[in-house]
């Protein structure tokens, strides 16, 4: 992307230069690719603890009737997967940790804009993530409410759905701090001749989900908040018996949880949009478009929140505009779709893993996006509204989507981060093998919901039982292929062959720095940037 | 524009309004419930409204729209080298948020003494509009004594470290953000003060 001179420095680059002793070189850094790599770790193991819940949500589903649990711990179990899945990987998920990693490399910046602030957010994040954890081991006995807490249950179970708000409250200030101190890193830190129309895509994703998360996160704070309140000290907004209105929680909850699905796959898209032009060898076909577009997606998807609520109780034509309103999101989606298609067409295709993954987010993300606007429908919504086949649909482009990029941007951007690669033959039966298992589950999930199944209970009636059997003999296959891609991702870290500082070709500025990068990235001189993210040509590299 | 004591008082005032953007719409979730019941029950918030007290309101009204005024002087104070002065108004604002709390205090009290807070026998004795309305008050005007509390403490925070010089005539950036923090604690109240206090009027 420019000339930057490669000073002189270590083999191991940022890792050798701690500010501090011992763990504290991490655990009080400020540079921002520790602080991703914190996140990243801890991202990972919270994903691995859903994965495990959820493994265990299928086996009990494995037969009708009670397989391994009763009605109770089967709540909570799938309260817990769902909590920790939403709010401790998909959410912080890409940005927190590769947003951390490379978006500032990527402006050619030495860090974010607030260094302590980013710190400080990771220690909110994991304080979050221990209140939440601890709320399953104390109290009235863990959660059982679903992860989103709906009123009147939410108020009157005796479950610790208390200490589970006030987690939801801090993981969300943890996510505003992230978003703000972003927004002001991609503003203020771009380097000389980083121009706006020049900032990779990734980035510009990065950018427009800060934004949903520092105009949407404070409603759910303030929503859990209510709750709280509702059920210490008995303020009843949401309580009929006092002029209150369950409704409105499902309002202001949504007006938060909706946006927070872009805030969740905004990122994915901008890590397809990074990988398909590298590995294509092709500059990225719309690149104005794709931006765009992701600015049209934090604008449009705040305005969507109702459809989920089409079965609540609203008027007739609170239902109509939010259907139309729903699809009207699909729009800028989809022109990401075509824009990837077209940047592979006649591209010189490298069949690498990250792009295997990017691939594999396009077409699970686009079955699950289409079977989204069969949700939007407001007529056909009622017809599938809380059946697996939602749940089939949310699996589709949350895991499908953001799961499979948040993969991609682990086998794109781990080996510049720690400087070895993996074996690229195990990722890639890896990815056969999650993919494989991934359709046999999800697709399962969807035709039962079609014939009727409703989600969450631990019981179903027998004639759902081939179906739900097929399932949970997929989750198995994913599981496969999960142990084998993480076993091959953590053996590369520590075993794999060193790589150079561009082992993918890419023309942004993280591939002009050596892997792993140096301690300020660039060195002395802030690099000057000369030409677009994708422009292969002047990058020299084709 | 990066450099080891770089310092960007752009970004870190362009940061500091982005964090007050969050506040306003932390807050706005309580003014969307406040709109929604409002409309579902009028009349009832209006003789909700008239249970309280608009001295105690338009009083701490006067000694918080006063309290910024210290500190947006205070802010030119410093500019200007006046340090002295500046810690002054400062603690002036200080004692302000002081004076606010304990009227606050006072005018809580009178209520609670009258039987009037969420869950209380009284209360549920009443409309359901009113019981939404005093349940509400509650809330709003806790939240934002929070924010009294916090904004009294980063002020404190700024003059200590006004009084150590590590925020000074040439680095003032601290104490604007402090600044800017207390006038979304005054602004918030600005909302607060007629939707309550003067709704009936």
């Amino acid at each position: 992307m420019s000339d930057v001179t490669t000073t002189a420095t270590s083999e191991r680059g940022f890792f050798d230069e701690g500010q501090y002793p011992g763990i504290f070189a991490w655990l009080l850094s400020t540079d921002h690719k520790r602080i991703g790599l914190l996140y990243f770790w801890c991202i990972v193991t919270f994903f691995c603890v859903g994965a495990i819940l959820g493994l265990l949500i299928r086996l009990e589903l494995f037969a009708p009737g009670e397989t391994i649990m009763g009605a109770q711990t089967y709540n909570a179990v799938f309260t817990l997967h769902g909590v920790i899945m939403i709010f401790l990987f998909i959410i912080p998920g890409i940005p927190a940790a590769f947003g951390n990693l490379i978006m500032p490399i990527q402006l050619g910046a030495r860090d974010v804009a607030f260094p302590k602030l980013n710190l400080f957010s990771w220690y909110l994040y994991i304080t979050g993530a221990i209140l939440a954890v601890t709320s399953l081991f104390t109290g009235g006995g863990p959660p059982d409410t679903g992860w989103t807490f709906y009123v009147p249950f939410s108020a009157q179970t005796s479950t610790n759905v208390s200490l589970a708000a006030v987690a939801v409250f801090i993981l969300g200030f943890s996510s505003i701090l992230t978003g703000l101190n972003f927004v002001t890193t991609i503003h203020r830190l771009r380097t000389e001749g980083m121009t706006w129309m020049r900032i990779p895509l990734f980035t510009w994703s990065l950018y427009a989900t800060a934004w949903i998360q520092i105009l949407a996160t404070p409603v759910i704070g303030i929503t859990v908040a209510m709750l709280f309140a509702e059920r210490i000290i008995g303020t009843g907004l949401f309580d009929p018996a006092q002029g209150g209105d369950p409704i409105m929680f499902q309002h202001l909850f949504w007006i938060y949880s909706h946006p927070a699905v872009y805030i969740m796959i905004l990122p994915g898209m901008g890590v397809v949009s990074d990988i398909v032009p590298v590995f294509s060898r092709k500059p990225c076909f719309g690149y104005k478009a794709i931006v765009v577009s992701s600015l049209a997606i934090a604008f449009a998807g705040s305005l969507v929140w109702a459809h989920h609520m089409y079965t609540s109780g609203m008027s007739d034509m609170a239902v109509l505009v939010f259907s139309f309103l729903t699809f009207i999101v699909a729009i800028p989606s989809a022109i990401k779709v075509f824009n990837w298609l077209a940047t592979l067409y006649e591209g010189s295709i490298l069949l690498d893993p990250p792009l295997l993954y990017a691939l594999s987010f396009i077409l699970l993300f686009t079955i699950g996006g289409l079977t989204g606007l069969v949700l939007g429908a407001a007529a056909a919504d009622v017809h599938v509204h809380d059946t697996y086949f939602v749940v089939g649909h949310f699996h589709f482009v949350m895991f499908g989507g953001t799961g499979m990029a948040f993969f991609a941007a682990m086998h794109y951007w781990l080996p510049k981060i720690y400087g070895r690669m993996y074996d690229k033959t195990i990722a890639t039966v890896a990815w056969a093998v999650m993919v494989i298992g991934f359709l046999i589950l999800y697709i399962s999930m969807k035709i039962v919901g079609m014939q009727g199944m409703p989600r969450r209970y631990y019981d179903y009636v027998p004639e759902f039982t081939g179906l739900n059997q097929l399932a949970t003999v997929g989750s198995w296959i994913l599981a496969v292929g999960l142990v084998l891609m993480f076993a091959n991702i953590i053996r590369g870290i520590f075993k794999g062959d060193p790589v150079e500082a561009n082992p993918w070709g890419g023309a942004s500025l993280e591939w002009q720095i050596p892997s792993p990068p140096p301690m300020e990235n660039f060195g002395e001189e802030d690099p000057v940037v000369t030409h677009g993210p994708y422009d292969f040509t002047k990058a020299g590299i084709l | 524009m990066s450099g080891h004591v770089h310092k960007d008082y752009t970004g870190a005032k362009f940061g500091m309004w982005l964090f007050l953007f969050t506040e306003v719409l932390l807050f706005g979730g309580l003014f969307l419930l406040y709109a929604v019941y409002l409309a579902r029950y009028p009349q009832e918030f209006i003789s909700a409204g008239k249970e309280l007290n608009v001295w105690f309101g338009g009083g701490n009204t006067l000694v918080l729209l006063t309290s910024s005024l210290f500190v947006a002087i205070s802010i030119t104070a410093l500019r200007r080298g006046a340090k002295t002065l500046c810690l002054r108004l400062l603690g002036s604002t200080i004692a302000c948020a002081v004076i606010f709390m304990v009227n606050k205090y006072f005018e809580w009290n009178a209520k609670i003494s009258h039987g009037i807070y969420p869950g209380s026998d009284h209360l549920k004795e009443m409309q359901p509009g009113e019981m939404v309305f005093f349940n509400l008050y509650y809330l709003t005007t806790g939240l934002h004594g929070l924010h009294v509390i916090i904004g009294a403490l980063v002020i404190a925070w700024a003059m200590f470290l006004i009084k150590k010089d590590q925020v000074n005539a040439d680095d003032w950036v601290i104490l604007e953000n402090a600044g800017l923090y207390w006038h979304l604690v005054d602004l918030i109240w600005i909302f607060v003060f007629p939707l309550y206090y003067l709704i009936l009027h």
